[in-house]
């Protein structure tokens, strides 16, 4: 473990109130480094539950992500930030990883700097309890699929990465500022005040702090989601063997449920899903308590070592 | 000083609340605009013009690509330039060209653009534009911030696939060739001139000034408002330690040429007037895809357009904004005379794509205008650079014994009508 041990300002009661995470930066095997959060003490769950490692959607995190908040007091939880997503530099891969395999890949280099034993035993670095959001959730499930025996869990929040031609993905790349909110919240208001940071959209200043950010954020995303975010995951899902919590917002205006919950559902082998009232395409920022609830009653994940 | 004429092929059908009841010119259009039978007689219209304005002593005719829009209906400059290598014998045949990171593989363009300079005895003009975000990502579907590493290796493609004498192996990120052997090659050696269209992206400026391709900056939004951009360009080529040609740089206006001012505004604007608020009527979420451009274009353009409000308030420009902003060089011959100057001038440019057909203008106008520039302004201008007058470096070489059109056809064209309804 490369995280200094200290300790997180977890606010208990009330996880709005703090970030409750605290940030280490890591180094892959490949020489890129990305920033990790680290929710909780980082040593919740000890030897009873794998460690989690969440990777984020197209938006990318959020200063708060109650969520990761509220498992960070049950489990280790661990959010890398994907390149685009953090700072610009040369060792953030930004410029080099620009496929799905590439991403996949990536993925499990970044389990593998944050859950340790990539000095002494590389490539043997324990299992884990594998969770995404949207983009997010597309790459952990490639992960699961090209590497089924390292993941006791797979987690998947209103996943990308499949396509039903009859219910066409909403196109995200030609989307305006203002019309985000809409797309991925059931409450339009709380979440153009998210989105925005408290800036107004009508704002010439609030619209080009936002396209700055975007611009390279989605314009990473754009090597997994544009045109069509498809990059064959149906063909290879079968292969996820580990047992999969599918959870889905209700209003999701992006990837409605029907069909895509259900499309996942049939898709991975060992899938349970639970379908989220009162929320969107965010499920886990609008109706975080829930979601936690649906993550602890799902199958116990155990440390295999 | 070298003219070329342009024409962009708009569709001139567009209702008159297109603004406010369609949301994009380009991309999503809405299909029932579109009418073959009418784009029968139009296509030939379309390429008539190009035809008369070579004979009427244009240095070059122009063609450009652009996909599912009404703006241009021009999805295959390369058929369109095929036609006019045919039927003309001394302009050039400037293809503004090619998106070649759309091509897979861009073997094609080098083949297609070495049977134009073949046809045309070396007389085309090679353009390799990034091509917009509506027809480079939306249309056709290169993820946008892949589009410039894949335009870049296209274009090494490409180079190399003319100049190579022997077949070769090509082992790239985006195209993988085990035999590259381009066949025919251009009759113009080692290449045919090379042109890069550029919207304002600074990044394209090295690329153009290391490899001494001609910048060709192409913007509606007129010469006054160009020239702080093409000052940046002139900057960058004396730090880059080349000499100042204004033949490195090119420039597209639209002209408007008529017997004085008032008679101008009376025969063009309501053509012009269709061209900016129906032709460019781009959806704001088209235009400017995450990834497309850096960041620091985007800091430096307007955003303004992406707020809700402004999506609902649809403003009109009206002639007397064109014409003072420069967006539009219109007037009697003095007139554009003296504005053509100040625009080479201040821009510093050898030559000029002039749009003289836009919007929904008919052909007896288009034809008028062309006239009337070529006899009464484009003389007077010819002499722009005295001192750079055998600097040939970026342009065609055609060879001698060239293959003629037929005579008679040539001869129709050039009895051209004046003015009248």
């Amino acid at each position: 473990m490369s995280a200094p041990s200290t300790s997180a300002p977890l606010s208990v009661d009330s996880p709005q109130a703090s970030t409750g995470y605290r940030s280490i930066e890591v180094t892959t095997q490949r020489g890129l480094t990305a920033a990790v959060r680290i929710y909780g003490d980082g040593d919740a769950g000890g030897d009873k539950y794998s460690p989690i490692v969440f990777f984020h959607g197209f938006m990318g995190l959020f200063e708060s992500e109650p969520l990761l908040e509220m498992l960070g007091r049950e489990y280790a939880v661990y959010a890398p930030v994907l390149p685009g997503y953090g700072p610009e530099s040369p060792e953030s891969g930004e410029t080099v990883l620009d496929d799905m395999l590439d991403l996949t890949l990536h993925g499990w280099d970044l389990v593998q700097a944050i859950t340790g034993g990539s000095e002494t035993r590389p490539g043997d670095f324990g299992n884990v309890h594998l969770m995404g959001h949207d983009m997010g959730a597309m790459i952990t499930a490639e992960m699961a699929a090209v590497s089924p025996t390292s993941v006791d869990r797979l987690t998947l929040i209103s996943p990308l990465g499949m396509w039903d031609p009859a219910a066409p993905i909403r196109d995200i790349f030609s989307q305006l500022p203002f019309e985000f909110p809409s797309l991925l919240f059931a409450d339009a208001a709380a979440g153009t005040a998210l989105l925005a940071g408290g800036l107004d959209f009508e704002n010439p200043a609030a619209i080009e702090a936002f396209q700055v950010r975007n611009s390279r954020r989605l314009g990473f995303a754009g090597k997994l989601l544009f045109p069509i975010p498809n990059r064959r995951l149906s063909k290879r899902a079968y292969r996820i063997g580990a047992p999969t919590t599918l959870i889905w917002g209700e209003s999701d205006a992006l990837t409605p449920p029907l069909p895509y919950a259900s499309t996942w559902d049939t898709a991975i082998p060992r899938c349970t899903t639970t379908i989220v009232p009162d929320a969107g395409h965010c499920v886990h920022l609008e109706q975080p308590t829930r979601c936690a609830e649906i993550v602890a009653s799902g199958p116990v994940s155990q440390r295999l070592r | 000083m070298k003219f070329v004429w342009f024409n962009l092929m708009p569709w001139p059908d567009l209702p008159d609340d297109f603004r406010e009841n369609h949301r994009s010119v380009w991309v999503d259009i809405d299909q029932k605009l579109f009418d073959p039978k009418r784009a029968n007689a139009l296509y030939h219209q379309y390429m008539d013009q190009l035809e008369y304005a070579d004979s009427m002593g244009f240095d070059g005719i122009g063609v450009n690509e652009h996909h599912q829009n009404a703006y241009g209906i021009m999805p295959s400059p390369n058929l369109i330039a095929a036609g006019l290598a045919r039927r003309t014998s001394n302009a050039a045949i400037c293809v503004i060209g090619n998106s070649i990171a759309l091509y897979n593989p861009p073997i094609r363009v080098a083949e297609e653009f070495a049977m134009l300079d073949c046809i045309s005895g070396g007389r085309l003009v090679a353009g390799f534009p990034v091509g917009t975000p509506m027809d480079t990502n939306f249309s056709y579907g290169q993820i946008p911030a892949l589009t410039r590493k894949k335009y870049a290796e296209n274009h090494d493609l490409i180079m190399r696939a003319w100049k190579e004498t022997e077949p070769f192996a090509f082992d790239g990120e985006f195209n993988q060739l085990r035999y590259v052997n381009c066949w025919p090659k251009p009759i113009q050696q080692p290449h045919p001139p090379v042109y890069i269209p550029g919207g304002g992206s600074i990044e394209t400026w090295d690329f153009c000034i290391e490899n001494d391709y001609n910048y060709s900056y192409l913007s509606y939004s007129g010469y006054k408002a160009g020239k702080l951009l093409m000052d940046g360009y002139w900057e960058r080529v004396a730090a880059l330690g080349k000499d100042d040609s204004p033949y490195r740089a090119s420039f597209a206006q639209t002209i408007c040429v008529a017997e004085n001012d008032a008679q101008a505004e009376d025969l063009y604007a309501e053509h012009i007037l269709y061209f900016y608020n129906r032709c460019l009527h781009v959806y704001p979420g088209f235009a400017d895809p995450p990834g497309y451009r850096t960041v620091k274009t985007i800091k430096a353009g307007a955003l303004s357009q992406l707020r809700r409000s402004s999506q609902q308030a649809f403003t009109s420009l009206t002639w007397k904004n064109l014409v003072d902003g420069g967006y539009v060089i219109a007037g009697g011959p003095d007139t554009v005379r003296e504005r053509m100057e100040d625009m080479i001038k201040s821009l510093r440019v050898g030559l000029v794509f002039g749009l003289f057909h836009q919007g929904n203008m008919p052909d007896w106008k288009t034809r008028y205008n062309t006239q009337m520039f070529a006899q009464k302004v484009m003389p007077q201008l010819r002499n722009m650079w005295p001192e750079h007058t055998h600097d040939n470096r970026w342009w065609i070489k055609p060879m001698d014994g060239r293959v003629q059109p037929e005579v008679t056809f040539t001869d129709r064209l050039r009895d051209s009508p004046g003015p009248h309804s």
